[in-house]
Parts: structure tokens; C-alpha cells; sequence
């Protein structure tokens, strides 16, 4: 545990990290790749939508003295979808099977009396509705928009339009890769899942949020120095909040862990199971696309900014100088563009460039090389 | 600009005891409260808890046979829900079974006879003229009513109408001042429609309106109906405004002041649909207690005024108007003046549930069916006991691995984070108690795995504090001004993320319904707990705790130990305190 403690001293002081943006192509390709799967799943096998979004049909049964848990393993061996069973006041019992039509009812009926042990005769089967509905089902959807609309104009005030846009396009990915999962592994979609894949909208967020917030810190007065480029610093700053995401992950990931293995697994816990997988998954995918593709996307985006541009000529040129001159900047140039003189990385951002008192510590140590 | 919120933070810092104060106080009102309302677990969903189960089944209507579609239907089922939710929170599930059934599940511990009310009433409303009114039942009609006086005795009359809409207004209580004008009721206002029965003595001949008159009676049939109609009997009355179609004359009755009118009404003027909004209030200014306000749309506001300015040069008692809902004329203001500016009210000595029914009903809509109670009874919960037992032993299990973490890598520090987390617990637990009763939250197991899910979220803000100042001591620090100088940033961080979460929740809250609703709720809940936690318990504490010697010294058990950290020898220790330490905190 304490190597995690300086991995993270070493993390924040840049001199250690992984060049996440600089290997954006490949987590590009891999997030396309995943895309690409889940669309194909999603067109071949589609999404196995449980009772309460496309309807099925309700057994009401006479009086019977079979208990509720027996008769939803009778139910759900005779129609092979899941059922929902609720004992009546006067002693008869409700089964809501879904999906299924009026054709396999009637066997359903059948293989009900025979395992209840009451006449078929007897057995009211009925055609119930989606209490979810479309029209409901849709406001979910309308509200997903709404929000969407609402967080990218609230990111766009808070940090930047790119910002908002790469946070949008980082949450569009966790859901696609949710959804692709549901339709390519089979689980059913519950209002569970529905709920648990509105949950993953805030948290992945929340992840990108703190990302953005130490980048827009970092680069603050980024173009006051000859340094480093945008993508330097935004690496930077997935590093140097690395350790927080991992631990914010698997915080959150603990007790959505022990809702799908334990609650789900051993216990057999029907939509606890739908509502913790679809979170697992989603705040997986969330951690994800935080770190590999909304910050790199940021990067990508800001410097397609003119000045950014320049900046990135101006320090390539620089690099390439000192390269010549054989410095040992341009030793961990590319690579490791932080590791030197990480003291003054951290406020990079708050212009340390023009803080005398800052410049003098940073001069009075031999290049961090105390130790 | 570090000046100032330097001073925030230093008077934040020298005030912990206070915020630790005002959170522990209000942990132990709030719990004082809960047991004190004798509510000491969150009620729960249907899914967990049971319920009662209602199947309505719609009624054909004359000629109209096809309006039982499925389209009407599921219109039906998304305004029921609307109704039943009415706050949004208390879970009730409402779907079609086979083609004319609606099964409406209600969770245990809701008022189940006002959700029935409220889901079953057809609740059409219509504004329609009054051509002629009088007593019924009482001497202007000798009929062997026994209720015919203004002297009825309420609990009577209180079973009359118990079973009806909650509109039925119990008018019993607003004082009779004997009016000059021989009205049976009502009175204008300029820009607002009353309602409230300022009738004559109900003793006196003073009705002067007859059936024949100079109504404009030119269906004879409706005249003899209406000369037949007897209002003081429970089962005349059930039946009255049945089949009357809005562009056809009718007859009704209404109750004011324990007397049961008769009325003979003309076609509707303005129809219920054309109600935009409407709201119980309650009249502080003229002390009338309950009214709804309604805003009409455009189309309902023109024909609104059109029609108050019609009546208004009609003689009494033809300058009434008679409310109309589901056959009962539940007010009859009279009209002096054109009402224009698209909204009126309907006062008429509501309680404050009958008046929230009514404009509940009103704003969301009339059902385009009528429904009649098929049956009643009490289901057991879909899921059972034994779903919310494991999501309590895996929200358990998962909570210790929780804190098995924090205590591994933060040490010490894990305390504090785990303290909080107790806190927020249980003013989650007590808030969701509180709130079943008030404002009828129903726990199910969505929500339940919500609640464990942000066991992981509300640590989320203790970490990303806790790296927060872990960095200060990296770059060389000690805890105090370390813990104060993280602050600032952490907040931030803490505060928009939060406020990312805050708005997921408040969209899905106001533009979706039923469990989708009750989710965002829990959600929204638990992100403002996150916030009032971290900011009056989290950081108070840990401000009080970086001053004890286990932390300030950077103990190796304390999760603050600057050597473990890895945090650079402090250098130059006689100028840290001046101005570089400045420009970080912008």
C-alpha cells in the first residue's frame, strides 16, 4: 500500500508517468473498436428487454397453497423468462411473465395448473401492458437529453466548450459501452438497469471533473512559458490525479462489487444483480474514458487552437535546441517531459514563471536531484 | 487575491467546534424528530413492502364503444401515475392488464382510500352556465328528505359525500351571511372567480330562479328532468350528471352550505382540458382557508372571458356559473364582469387534501375513460424480504471492504473518513424515515442499492480532500496549513462535480415519473448530504485533528506521514511561511 503512497509522490512530481496523451491513437482505437462491438451487438442481438418495457402476461391463480418462491421457479422454468410473483389477499397468487405472447400463454397455463397443482380451467391469463411503458421509457430518454444539453452548457461555463465537449463525448462512450455490453452478454433490461445506467451519468462525470479541474489549474498561464505544450500538462495532470481516480474507482467499485458478487452471485438476488452490473460496468467504463479519452480528446481539441499551436512549435523548437546542445532536458523531452524541475511543474499553472520568490527556490535546489 | 480567502479559511479554521456543533445538533433534532413522529424505519416500495393492489376496469360508453382503445388506455395509465405519484416519490406502479384493465399497486402505508380517489376519479371539468337553480330536496321541493335544512347535521352530510371526489367540497363550515340579492350563492371578484357560498338562509322561498322562467328551456325532456330531480338522495345524485355529453344542456347538483341544490346548466363553456396549471393554496388574505388556482391556456382563457362577459349581463340566476366536475357542480360563483387575464380560482371551504387532490386532478389531466373499481386487495411484495436482506448484507459487506481500504491506505486518516461516512449515513436513514410520512418516499430496492452505491460516491469528496492535502505535504508542508490550503481546491472540485451529479438528479426528478422519479430523488438526496457533510463535519474534523500530536507529527499510523509520502525535505524553513506559499491558493 505505501508503494501506491510513492508511486503517488513520484506521480505527483511528474517522475514517473505514463504518456497517456501522447498514446492517444491507440486508446482512440481500442474506444472505436469497443463502439464499433456494441453497435454490432446492439443491431444483431438487441437488447433482451425485461417485463416492465415490453409487457408479458399475468397468471392469476386460484387459491393455492404453493409458496411465492416456488412458484416463480414453476414460472420461470415453464416460460424460461423471468417472473414476478405476488401473493393476493384472498390466498391467489399474481404471475407476471414477460415477454411473452398469446400463443406460449396458453402452454404456460398449462404447465402453471399442472406444477400448482390446480385446475387450467381456473387459471385467469391476461396480456398486461408495459407499466413502463414507451411513453415513459421515453422521458427517460428525454431526460437523459435534457441533462446532456444542460451539463455540456454548464461545463462549457465552468471550464470550456472543448472541455464540455470531450466530457460529452467520454459519457456517450461508458453508456454506448454499457448498452453494447447488456446486448452482447444477454442480462435483461430492468428498470434496474435503467437506473443504474442514469447513476453512471453523474459519477463518470464527477471522475472527468476532477481531471479538468487540475488541467484547467495547470494551464492557466501555459502559454507564458516555452516548456511544455498543452499535451504535456494535460498528461500531467491525468498523473497527477491518477491516484485519486483509482482510488475514487475503487471505492465506488467496492460496495457496487459486493452488491453483484454477493448480493447478486451467492444470494441470487434478481435486480440487484441488474442494478449493480449495469453500474459496475458503466463506472468501469467511467474511470475509463476519464483518464484515456476525454482529457487526450481536450488535448487533441486545444491545440487545433492557434496560439496553442504556436506554443507546441515554440517548445518542439526549444526541445529540438537542446537536443543539439546535448542538455539533458532533451533526455526526458518527449517522454518524460515533466521530470525535471518537477517542483516547479505543480504551479505550473499558477505562473511560476513570473513569481520571483518561486523561481529562486526552484534555482536554489540543484534540478531536484536532492535526495 | 489570496488575502481573502486567506481570511475565509483561517476563520473557518478557527471555528471547527462550531460547524461540528451545528451538524451534531442537527443529527440529533432530526432523530429526536423521527422518533417523536413514531416513524423509525423509511417506508417501503411495493416491491419490497406490499401494498394494495386496485384493478379498474373501463366503462363503455354509449355509442362511443371504441374510445376503449389502446391509446386512451395508456394515456389513462400515465395520467393515473402522474396522480398517484403526485409528488413523484411513493412508487405506486400503475399498468394495463389485457385490454380494459388498469392494476394500480399502492405501497403499504400510503393513505390507500385518497390514492384511490385520485387515481379512479374521471375528474372532467367543465364551465357551464347556469340557467336555472333551486333548493332540492328541501321545502322548495316537499320530498321526504331529512336533510333538506341548512341545519343538516354534518356527519351526515360527511358520509354523503365521503365516497366521492375529494372535490365534493364541504362547505358546511363557511358562515352564512344573508345576502341582499336573492342568490343562492357566489360572488365576483375583478380578476378572480370565487366561489365562496355566501348563500341566503337556505330557510327562505328567496331562489327566485324556476325551472321554466326565462331559461332558455327549449328541451322540455331536461325541464321535466330537471322539475323530477331530487339532489338530497345519495343515489339520484350518483347518476345525475352521468352521459351528459359537454355540448348538451344537463342537470346537476351541487352542496353548498349542507343544502344540495339542483341546477339546470347549459353547454360547457370552457373545458377542463383547458385548465394549464392549477395549485392549492391557501387564502392567508381573506382567511377562506383551501382554494385551487388555475391558469388557463390561451384557447380556455379567450372563451373564459368570453363567457364570464356574457353572463355577466344576465340576470340572477343566470349570472352563475356552475363548475362542474364529474356531474357535481362543486361551486357556482355568480359574474359581474368580464374576467379576463387567464386565470380564476375555486374557493369553497376545502381541506387542505381536497383542494391538493383537486388541483392535482386538474393539472394533470382528465382521463379520456371513465373507470369503474373492480377490485381491491392486498398484494405481497414482488421481490420479498429476502431481495432486501442480501442488498443489506451485500451493502454491509461492501461497506467493510470500504473501510478496510480507507483503513489500509489512509490510516488514521481513514477515521475521519469513516466517521463521516456513519454521519451521512445515518442522516440518510433519518431523513428517508422522515420523508415517507411527509411527503409519502417510499423506499424500494432501487433505491436501497442507490443508498449503498453512494456509500462509494460521499467517499469520493473525502479522497479527492484527503490526496489533496497529502499533496501539500508532498511538496513539503506540515498538516495544518497543509489541511488549510487543500481546502480551497477541494471544495471547488467537490462542489462542481457535486453539482454535476446535483443537476442529473434534478433533470431526471422533473421531467420523468414513477421509479425513475423516486431514484433521482435519492440520488439528489444524497448528493446534498455529501455536500452538507464534507463541508460541516469532514473538514471541521480534520481541522480539529491536524492540530493533535498523532497527526501534526506526521505519525507512520496516521495515513500522514510525510516521509511515506514521499514529500521533499522542507527547504528553507525561515521563508516558507512568506510569499511563496501565496499565488497557489488563486
Amino acid at each position: 500500500m505505501s508503494k501506491l503512497g510513492n508511486l503517488g509522490a513520484r506521480l505527483h512530481r511528474g517522475e514517473v508517468g505514463y504518456d497517456f496523451v501522447g498514446n492517444r491513437k491507440i486508446w482512440y482505437g481500442i474506444s472505436i473498436l469497443i463502439t464499433i462491438t456494441a453497435i454490432v451487438g446492439l443491431a444483431v442481438r438487441g437488447l433482451n428487454m425485461g417485463i416492465e418495457f415490453q409487457g408479458g402476461a399475468v397468471f392469476t391463480t386460484p387459491k393455492t397453497s404453493v409458496s411465492v418462491s416456488q412458484a416463480e421457479e414453476y414460472a420461470e422454468e415453464a416460460s424460461g423468462h423471468d417472473a414476478i410473483v405476488q401473493q393476493l389477499g384472498n390466498g391467489s397468487l399474481r404471475i407476471q411473465i414477460a415477454g411473452i405472447d398469446t400463443g406460449q400463454s396458453d402452454r404456460i397455463n398449462e404447465a402453471l395448473a399442472e406444477d400448482l397443482k390446480v385446475d387450467a380451467e381456473k387459471i385467469n391469463a391476461e396480456l398486461v401492458g408495459p407499466s413502463w411503458g414507451e411513453q415513459i421509457a421515453n422521458k427517460a430518454w428525454q431526460g437523459l437529453g435534457i441533462f446532456l444539453v444542460l451539463v455540456v452548457i454548464y461545463l462549457a461555463i465552468a471550464f470550456e466548450w472543448r472541455m464540455a465537449v470531450a466530457a460529452f463525448v467520454a459519457l456517450i462512450h461508458d453508456i454506448t459501452i454499457t448498452v453494447g455490453i447488456y446486448a452482447l452478454v444477454g442480462f435483461e433490461v430492468t428498470p434496474g438497469t435503467v437506473i443504474g445506467l442514469l447513476t453512471i451519468l453523474g459519477y463518470s462525470l464527477y471522475d472527468t471533473v476532477v481531471v479538468f479541474d487540475s488541467l484547467k489549474e495547470q494551464t492557466k498561464d501555459i502559454t507564458k512559458q516555452t516548456r511544455w505544450t498543452y499535451s504535456d500538462i494535460a498528461n500531467r495532470s491525468i498523473n497527477s490525479t491518477l491516484v485519486r481516480s483509482i482510488n475514487t474507482t475503487v471505492v465506488a467499485l467496492l460496495p457496487v462489487a459486493g452488491l453483484l458478487f454477493i448480493g447478486g452471485g451467492v444470494l441470487g438476488a434478481g435486480m440487484l444483480n441488474d442494478i449493480s452490473l449495469s453500474l459496475f460496468v458503466g463506472l468501469a467504463a467511467g474511470a475509463y474514458s476519464s483518464i484515456f479519452i476525454a482529457t487526450p480528446l481536450v488535448a487533441d481539441l486545444k491545440e487545433r487552437e492557434p496560439q496553442l499551436k504556436a506554443l507546441k512549435k515554440r517548445v518542439l523548437a526549444k526541445r529540438a535546441q537542446s537536443a543539439d546542445q546535448g542538455e539533458t532536458v532533451a533526455v526526458d523531452g518527449p517522454d518524460e517531459p515533466l521530470a525535471d524541475e518537477p517542483e516547479d511543474a505543480a504551479p505550473a499553472g499558477v505562473g511560476p514563471r513570473n513569481q520571483p520568490a518561486s523561481r529562486t527556490r526552484g534555482r536554489g535546489r540543484p534540478s531536484g536531484k536532492r535526495r | 487575491m489570496a488575502a481573502p480567502k486567506k481570511g475565509r479559511s483561517s476563520s473557518a479554521q478557527s471555528k471547527p467546534w462550531r460547524s461540528l456543533a451545528l451538524i451534531l445538533i442537527a443529527i440529533v433534532a432530526l432523530t429526536g424528530g423521527m422518533f417523536a413522529s413514531g416513524h423509525t424505519t423509511p417506508r417501503l416500495g411495493i416491491d419490497l413492502a406490499g401494498g394494495t393492489s386496485i384493478t379498474l376496469g373501463a366503462v363503455p360508453e354509449d355509442g362511443n364503444e371504441s374510445a376503449i382503445n389502446p391509446t386512451n388506455m395508456n394515456t389513462a395509465v400515465d395520467i393515473m401515475e402522474r396522480r398517484v405519484n403526485g409528488l413523484g416519490v411513493s412508487e405506486a406502479e400503475v399498468q394495463t392488464q389485457g385490454d380494459r384493465n388498469i392494476i394500480v399497486n399502492i405501497p403499504k402505508g400510503t393513505n390507500s382510500q385518497q390514492a384511490r380517489e385520485q387515481v379512479g376519479t374521471t375528474a372532467k371539468l367543465y364551465f357551464r352556465p347556469v340557467l336555472a337553480t333551486e333548493p332540492s330536496g328541501g321545502n322548495a321541493a316537499p320530498t321526504p328528505s331529512p336533510s333538506a335544512s341548512s341545519s343538516a347535521p354534518s356527519g351526515d352530510k360527511d358520509k354523503a359525500t365521503g365516497s366521492q371526489s375529494p372535490a365534493a367540497s364541504d362547505s358546511a363550515s363557511q358562515s352564512a351571511t344573508p345576502s341582499a340579492t336573492a342568490t343562492t350563492q357566489g360572488r365576483a371578484v375583478t380578476d378572480a372567480l370565487k366561489a365562496d357560498a355566501t348563500p341566503s338562509p337556505s330557510g327562505s322561498t328567496s331562489p327566485s330562479a324556476s325551472p321554466s322562467g326565462s331559461a332558455t328551456g327549449d328541451d322540455s325532456e331536461l325541464q321535466a328532468k330537471y322539475a323530477a330531480l331530487d339532489c338530497s338522495k345519495e343515489s339520484v345524485r350518483a347518476t345525475t350528471g352521468e352521459g351528459a355529453k359537454p355540448t348538451d344542456s344537463t342537470v346537476g347538483c351541487g352542496e353548498i352550505q349542507g343544502v344540495w341544490y339542483k341546477y339546470l346548466l347549459g353547454p360547457a363553456a370552457v373545458d377542463g382540458t383547458e385548465v394549464d396549471n392549477a395549485q392549492a393554496v391557501y387564502d392567508t388574505q381573506s382567511g377562506a382557508g383551501w382554494k385551487v388556482q388555475m391558469d388557463f391556456t390561451n384557447a380556455g382563457a379567450k372563451k373564459f372571458a368570453d363567457i364570464t362577459g356574457r353572463l355577466a349581463q344576465n340576470q340572477s340566476p343566470q349570472n352563475q356559473f356552475g363548475i362542474v366536475l364529474d356531474g357535481e357542480v362543486v361551486s357556482s360563483p355568480y359574474v359581474n364582469q368580464s374576467i379576463s387575464g387567464g386565470n380564476a380560482e375555486i374557493s369553497g371551504s376545502f381541506t387542505q387534501e381536497e383542494a391538493q387532490g383537486l388541483a392535482n386532478m386538474l393539472s394533470y389531466g382528465a382521463l379520456p375513460l371513465t373507470f369503474r373499481e373492480e377490485s381491491v386487495t392486498t398484494v405481497t411484495a414482488a421481490l420479498g424480504g429476502d431481495q432486501l436482506q442480501a442488498g443489506l448484507i451485500a451493502g454491509a459487506i461492501g461497506l467493510a471492504l470500504v473501510v478496510i481500504y480507507l483503513l489500509v491506505y489512509y490510516r488514521g486518516l481513514s477515521f475521519i473518513a469513516i466517521l463521516s461516512l456513519l454521519v451521512s449515513a445515518a442522516l440518510t436513514y433519518v431523513l428517508m424515515s422522515l420523508l415517507g410520512p411527509a411527503i409519502g418516499f417510499a423506499l424500494n430496492l432501487p433505491a436501497v442499492c442507490g443508498a449503498i452505491v453512494a456509500i462509494g460516491i460521499t467517499a469520493d469528496s473525502f479522497i479527492v480532500y484527503f490526496e489533496r492535502v497529502r499533496d501539500e505535504i508532498r511538496e513539503g508542508r506540515s498538516l495544518r496549513p497543509a489541511v488549510e490550503r487543500a481546502w480551497p481546491r477541494a471544495r471547488r472540485t467537490i462542489l462542481v462535480s457535486d453539482f454535476v451529479s446535483f443537476l442529473a438528479a434534478a433533470v431526471l426528478f422533473i421531467v420523468t415519473v414513477g421509479k425513475v422519479q423516486g431514484f433521482a430523488f435519492t440520488l439528489g438526496l444524497t448528493t446534498l448530504l455529501d455536500v452538507v457533510v464534507v463541508f460541516l463535519f469532514t473538514k471541521p474534523l480534520l481541522t480539529i485533528m491536524a492540530r493533535r500530536k498523532f497527526f501534526a507529527s506526521g505519525h507512520p499510523w496516521s495515513g500522514l506521514d510525510p516521509k511515506r509520502l514521499g514529500a521533499r525535505p522542507p527547504l528553507r524553513r525561515t521563508r516558507r511561511p512568506a510569499a511563496p506559499v501565496e499565488p497557489k491558493e488563486a
